[in-house]
């Protein structure tokens, strides 16, 4: 068995490429996914050059994007190899994300460590899901891009590039919904509500 | 330096870095494997622990890099006294050794290109520049002419939650004492969240400026997570701070659960009578870091590896406790 799939007991769907943005809008927070199909990494140079404007090289109607700067090498015959492709930290596109899902019709975000309010609205309104994966499992993941079809926008260097990767079975966790919901406020809540009854105890 | 000492130093160098890329060491890996059982059979806490064990296991396996950023290398060097006298060496040689083995290791994709110009926002793609990596040679007082390189690979996502205070925080109602500290360690932790890649460890430093403050929270990591501070009362709040972040329920990544913080250390540094901070470095589960002895070898006039200093039999010279603290 797999042992990146979720155990056994655990409900676990499939989503597959091309994405219906209907059955986007039915994810709910908690839903453990793995999805096949295609993704575009996406970070900090591609999300503030497409925020202000910038043509994308590429339609990403209905597509998903990806946080993430991976470690890929050309190999002796030319072929990229993927050495390694977790998640980076979602929070930093936090100013931006709305926008891209907004005019871009992005479908869904994956990274890890959850975003704000703002994209969570964003989502609401246009049908978007956020994704989390496991924050540098990048091996685990790596293993699940079986192609990367695709380079655009090399200006801005190899991790920040736009990649199209070609994923199967990729594992993900619902954190944010189209619906409103957010597992990290939800989290955050109980945390600082937990602190307050540490600090409260004497030590 | 002669050109067949730098080549063999700098592949010395490069074995370490790529170890260190792709091998967890063993006392980080056992508390990481034993978090497991803490959370609920199903639950996403326990998933999350199942991937990064099997994420582990692969990196290993195929000798690639645990996790995609590769981080800001921190190289801790010791050198012996006369260090210079007995190999015709200097700092400045092993820095251009080191450089030359960050080089090569980004090539072959142990490490990302992960250097940028703070200004033009340029990656020149080799992983070196102003501040990278990051050095930080002492002498070690040994009479042998053996160099001791430690090395740590830390990422952004965890740098980036890394917070300084400053004591009395009067909004947070910490003062200058240990449940002052205790009060902001905890605070900076509920306020990391999953973001820094949980279960994670701290380093923190108590003292000390601003600059030396963060060093020195970063130098805690050099410890090994089953040793105890000779500081009883530090002792005390490691272990406090560590199980209490636990009863946070952020869980990894910030999914909820149990396995939140796998380990604190805390160093002290003297500080000014007008300052109290406290530097608080978060290090993530991929917490990728390896040290080597460099033996000069005196016949051939080159060093070679002797001992890998984070491996399991390796205690050293500390006294062992139960491993982790959940």
């Amino acid at each position: 068995m797999n042992k990146s799939n979720p155990s056994s007991n655990v409900n676990i769907q499939k989503l597959l490429y091309p994405y219906d943005r209907e059955v986007i809008r039915k994810l709910v927070v908690g839903d453990m996914l793995l999805i096949s199909g295609k993704i575009f990494t996406a970070r900090d140079a591609v999300h503030r050059y497409l925020y202000e404007g910038g043509k994308s090289p590429i339609s990403l109607q209905q597509q998903m994007l990806y946080h993430c700067g991976p470690v890929i090498i050309k190999d002796a015959s030319g072929v990229y190899q993927v050495k390694a492709a977790g998640p980076t930290t979602s929070a930093r596109e936090e100013p931006y994300q709305a926008t891209i899902i907004k005019e871009h019709g992005i479908v869904g975000v994956i990274g890890k460590g959850g975003m704000g309010p703002k994209t969570l609205e964003a989502c609401r309104q246009f049908g978007c899901v956020y994704f989390h994966a496991v924050g540098g499992a990048a091996q685990v993941l790596a293993a699940k891009i079986t192609a990367v079809p695709n380079v655009y926008l090399m200006e801005f260097g190899s991790p920040e590039a736009m990649w199209e990767l070609t994923i199967e079975d990729f594992p993900v966790v619902v954190t944010m919904d189209a619906q409103g919901n957010s597992l990290h406020e939800q989290v955050k809540k109980d945390g600082l509500q937990a602190l307050q009854s540490e600090l409260d105890r004497a030590i | 330096m002669n050109n067949d000492l730098s080549v063999s130093l700098s592949s010395s160098l490069l074995e370490l870095i790529k170890n260190t890329s792709s091998v967890i060491p063993p006392d980080v890996e056992s508390v990481i494997s034993g978090l497991r059982p803490s959370e609920e059979e199903g639950s996403k806490a326990r998933w999350a622990l199942e991937v990064i064990e099997e994420n582990i296991k692969i990196a290993k396996e195929l000798k690639a890099p645990l996790c995609q950023d590769t981080g800001t290398l921190l190289f801790f060097i010791d050198y012996p006294k006369h260090f210079t006298a007995k190999t015709g060496m200097g700092c400045t040689d092993l820095t251009i050794a080191i450089e030359s083995a960050v080089m090569r290791a980004t090539e072959q994709g142990y490490l990302r290109q992960n250097s940028v110009d703070s200004l033009s926002g340029k990656n020149a793609g080799l992983n070196i520049g102003p501040g990278h990596p990051s050095i930080h040679y002492q002498e070690s007082g040994q009479e042998e002419a053996s160099l001791e390189v430690r090395l740590i690979l830390k990422g952004g996502g965890c740098e980036n939650v890394g917070v300084q205070y400053s004591l009395p925080d009067t909004g947070l109602g910490a003062g200058r004492d240990l449940r002052g500290v205790r009060r902001v360690l905890l605070e900076a932790i509920v306020q990391a969240q999953g973001k820094g890649c949980s279960p994670g460890f701290l380093g923190v430093c108590i003292g000390g400026d601003r600059g030396a403050g963060y060093v020195e929270s970063k130098r805690q990591f050099l410890r090994r997570v089953d040793d105890l501070n000779p500081n009883p009362e530090l002792q005390k709040l490691e272990e406090e701070i560590c199980n209490t972040a636990n009863r946070l329920k952020i869980g990894p990544m910030g999914f909820g659960g149990k396995s939140t913080l796998f380990g604190c250390k805390i160093g002290c540094l003297n500080r000014l009578p007008a300052s109290y901070f406290v530097s608080v470095s978060y290090m993530c589960w991929a917490y990728r870091r390896q040290g080597i002895r460099l033996r000069w070898n005196e016949t051939e006039k080159r060093f070679e590896i002797s001992e890998w200093l984070y491996n399991a039999n390796n205690s050293n010279n500390s006294k062992s406790k139960k491993e982790g603290c959940l």
